[in-house]
């Protein structure tokens, strides 16, 4: 195997394809057209399920449907598209199916633009659509781990019977990268005693989201919830960089963690103790190990692309023990290492209280410039 | 339920095989019923009980899979037609059913319906066309017809203001896509016979891979209509079935030719 030049959306349907992914149903939105595109032609030439919906709504029904089966199935969008895909992903996650989902965010709200952004951070994670559910959500910095977490999502998707999400923005589903491709897996449908199938020599099986007994519902609700804790004890993943000796911690997560850590390097190259702590699984999110590097920092400064949406996941754990510093740029701006840097430095010059509210000095200096 | 039958060569009339034990939910003089029966009665015929998939419907038939002894998923409102192709494109060898009632069909999942004949689905729909929302209370449908009153156009549907029913079999029989597009009664026996074999030729249509296929069948809602069970028949009759003539809309040539 070598390394070979791939596009980012590109990449990620070619590594769903060798994770043995079934069938894919999707509709086109900038910037995850590619992911459908070659599609479009790889999967009928290995026999498997295309289809290009109608709509949004059409696509993740479809996903559903397919679901229902057992087999390994996903869709990718957009953040309008994530949207429109609400309703199905609240009923898959009801019916207790898996799916893998592939996210490209975009700048937003509304129709927005089609720039890179991470505004979809509490849509994707916290839930979006009705209903108490938690989808599993995996935030690559890169091609090459998108690539390497689409069979993660899959057995994610089908040890939880639950949706796990690959968050990624449109920057890495746009560029291109060396990337390392794992070997073709073969596609393995489990046997699943909920899958349907036709009730051939079996008692039939059927599959709903709709429990009118409430009580019933209830423990639904509890079983969903169940797998999710057990989700949240075996599925944290983050990546650390210089934390051992870090006096300062920068905490960002996809394409924001990426930019800080570059930050992070001329940021050690000018002699300050600084570190980069970047989530991979945003959810669940490890809250645990911010807990932990509370006790060995004296301040964090969190970036993201939106207005401070994990910022407040990151707050949950440091509990106004230390000064937390938050920079985001919105609407599909990217931020320059350099932004970083300075927020380091003036994060070391003025680390201000425990209990200040960093997303309103955020704002307050945004509004200043 | 238990039933012995002391002189067997008597039995004229039984439980289809695909039917559960599990009792109706649907109103006295609901012809959902007899829908279900004669869905159940041609899935055993054809001898492929045990390779279909039925997708229920948001609507009076939501809780079609308590009733069929078959697999059964249930779909958000209107899409019953795209995850009908989510499954069908993973399980090809299968049989997949799709019931949907008007509001289901026509209103908020006119796109899935319209586009999975178009791409030719090889799924069989059962429509139900009652001219109104059953399970929630009576409310107006995309096929409710003018004049006609429900809880939300209580002075009769008045098309300056709320436009005029949609005649979906029609509508879909434009498409290439679609093999098999009829629209039967299920008002009398006679008629209750023909939409029987119109589902057998829907299904035969998809056995045999020749696209999509659908049978609109003119139900009764006596209790949304507020008028007995014998009058609704009768009101079907009188009024329904000018709005929405019987007939075949679209038979495929490779679905004639094969001569069921």
């Amino acid at each position: 195997m070598r390394r070979e030049m791939w596009k980012g959306n590109e990449a990620i349907a070619e590594a769903a394809v060798r994770a043995g992914v079934e069938a894919y149903f999707g509709y086109p939105i900038t910037p995850q057209n590619e992911v459908l595109e070659y599609l479009s032609h790889r999967m009928p030439e290995l026999g498997r399920a295309f289809v290009q919906a109608e709509s949004e709504p059409a696509a993740i029904n479809m996903v559903y449907g397919a679901a229902c089966t057992g087999a390994r199935v996903m869709t990718s969008s957009s953040s309008p598209g994530i949207s429109l895909m609400q309703e199905g992903l609240s009923y898959i996650a009801g019916t207790e199916v898996p799916m893998v989902l592939v996210n490209v965010m975009r700048g937003g709200p509304g129709l927005g633009n089609i720039a890179p952004s991470q505004g979809d951070y509490n849509q994707i994670c916290k839930g979006g659509g009705h209903g108490d559910y938690h989808p599993i959500v995996l935030a690559p910095a890169s091609i090459q781990e998108a690539v390497d977490l689409m069979p993660v999502a899959f057995e994610l998707a089908h040890k939880y019977l639950n949706i796990c999400t690959i968050l990624i923005d449109g920057s890495i589903g746009q560029m291109m990268e060396p990337v390392l491709l794992p070997g073709m897996q073969p596609v393995v449908r489990k046997e699943y005693d909920w899958a349907v199938s036709g009730a051939k020599g079996r008692k039939r099986h059927f599959l709903s989201s709709i429990y009118l007994d409430v009580p019933t519902e209830e423990k639904v609700n509890l079983r969903i919830l169940g797998r999710w804790r057990e989700a949240q004890a075996n599925e944290i993943r983050f990546k650390e960089y210089y934390l051992e000796d870090a006096d300062f911690i920068v905490i960002g997560f996809g394409t924001a963690g990426r930019i800080a850590l570059s930050a992070v390097r001329t940021a050690r190259a000018l002699g300050i103790k600084v570190g980069l702590f970047r989530p991979i699984s945003v959810n669940p999110f490890p809250y645990k190990r911010v807990e932990e590097l509370v006790k060995q920092t004296s301040s964090m400064l969190v970036v993201e692309m939106n207005t401070g949406q994990m910022l407040k996941d990151v707050q949950a754990s440091v509990r106004n023990r230390i000064p937390v510093r938050f920079y985001g740029r919105l609407g599909g701006v990217m931020p320059f290492p350099d932004e970083f840097v300075n927020e380091i430095q003036e994060m070391i010059k003025n680390p201000g209280k425990p209990e200040d509210d960093s997303a309103d000095l955020w704002y307050l200096r945004m509004m200043a410039r | 339920m238990t039933v012995t039958i002391v002189h067997p060569e008597n039995m004229v009339y039984t439980r289809p095989e695909g039917f559960t034990d599990t009792p109706t939910h649907y109103c006295p003089g609901c012809t959902h019923g007899t829908a279900h029966r004669l869905v159940a009665e041609v899935l055993q015929e054809m001898n492929i009980l045990d390779k279909t998939i039925g997708v229920a419907p948001v609507g009076c038939a939501v809780f079609a899979y308590n009733y069929f002894d078959i697999d059964f998923v249930q779909a958000a409102h209107g899409r019953a037609p795209a995850m009908a192709t989510g499954i069908k494109r993973v399980l090809p060898e299968s049989v997949v059913l799709s019931y949907q009632g008007d509001g289901d069909l026509a209103s908020i999942g006119m796109a899935e319906t319209v586009h999975a004949a178009a791409r030719g689905e090889n799924i069989t729909i059962i429509f139900i066309n009652n001219a109104i929302y059953g399970m929630t209370g009576g409310q107006m449908a995309p096929t409710t017809l003018p004049g006609m009153k429900t809880t939300s156009s209580p002075n009769g549907r008045d098309v300056e203001t709320q436009g005029y029913p949609i005649r979906v079999s029609e509508m879909l029989a434009t498409l290439d896509g679609a093999g098999y597009i009829v629209r039967r009664s299920l008002h009398d026996p006679k008629n209750i016979r023909l939409a029987k074999k119109a589902i057998r030729v829907a299904f035969e249509t998809q056995v045999h891979g020749l696209g999509f296929s659908m049978v609109e069948l003119l139900s009764t809602c006596n209790t949304g209509w507020g008028v007995t069970p014998l009058q609704s028949l009768a009101w079907l009759e009188e009024h329904m079935i000018p709005a929405f003539p019987l007939g075949d809309f679209k038979i495929a040539p490779a679905v004639a030719a094969l001569k069921i």
